[in-house]
């Protein structure tokens, strides 16, 4: 047996073997390569995102205590947090789903298996894409009439 | 399961412990995400309907789970960072461990005062 030389090492002759796959060149974009870049590109935005709501809601005031329907209607009064709300949703499920599909793709190997946990991971992605914008855009925070906020004091 | 008579590229040091966590990590926040919107919707039912779903996550159980929700999240977003490095920096792939240690020490860093201030907030202090 050789001495396994490390590839680094090797002067460009890695002793690991030659992808089965050719490069071919794709007319229609890569959408591996353009998973893989938004993966990077939403990661960044989501640090900045994900690091402000959590710090926001949970290390400000009374953190986590203080959550409740007038706490949420405080701050989607605001437009800014609606946008933001909007964007860490819409870029959280979307990466969160393209890790999952990655994750199906190398631990189902069976085509039915992998066929119904791609279904399923993107129904739900539909689901959570959906009622999320929803929610955000048609927030009513004097949904109840008897409403004691100061925003409900105005119209009646 | 890859095979290969000249072995595989992973051998179970800080590179593929980093990939692990970084899965397992990427899962666990998924999932707290779908259960997330599906709380926060009920914002669109009544003020009743969403401050008895949030007043389930208001004991020192969930206020626990809670820490290790944002423990991996947090280290979700640095190893990320490392990700990014290790692919764009000419000298990422060669301090890859080097760097696996800064995000354990950053995540360190950032997890005690968190912990201390939520738990705070959790046990009313």
């Amino acid at each position: 047996m050789a001495v396994q030389t490390r590839p680094e090492q090797a002067g460009g002759r890695p002793r690991i073997a030659a992808p089965r796959t050719p490069y071919v060149s794709r007319r229609g974009g890569n959408f591996e390569l353009n998973s893989w870049l938004f993966m990077r590109g939403s990661g960044v935005l989501l640090l900045v995102l994900v690091f402000g709501h959590l710090f926001v809601n949970l290390m400000l005031g009374k953190g986590i205590s203080a959550i409740d329907f007038a706490f949420v209607a405080g701050k989607w009064a605001n437009p800014f947090w609606q946008v933001w709300d909007l964007a860490m949703l819409w870029l959280a499920e979307l990466h969160g789903v393209n890790g999952l599909r990655t994750v199906i793709n190398d631990y189902a190997t069976n085509p039915t298996t992998r066929f119904a946990l791609k279904t399923l991971l993107y129904f739900s992605a539909l689901v959570v894409i959906v009622l999320g914008t929803l929610v955000i855009f048609t927030f009513d925070p004097c949904i109840d009439p008897h409403s004691t906020l100061a925003v409900c004091q105005t119209h009646h | 399961m890859a095979s290969s008579s000249a072995g595989t590229l992973y051998r179970g040091r800080e590179g593929m412990w980093s990939w692990v966590a970084h899965r397992i990590t990427g899962i666990l926040v998924f999932f707290f995400l779908f259960a997330h919107v599906i709380d926060t919707a009920m914002v669109r039912i009544s003020p009743a309907a969403y401050n008895s779903a949030v007043d389930t996550y208001k004991n020192p159980v969930v206020g626990l789970m809670e820490v290790g929700l944002v423990a991996a999240v947090v280290y979700h977003a640095l190893n990320g960072v490392r990700v990014l490095l290790v692919d764009f920096w000419s000298r990422g792939p060669r301090l890859q461990r080097q760097m696996s240690y800064g995000v354990v020490a950053l995540w360190v860093l950032l997890m005690v005062p968190f912990a201390v201030r939520h738990l705070m907030n959790v046990f009313g202090g």
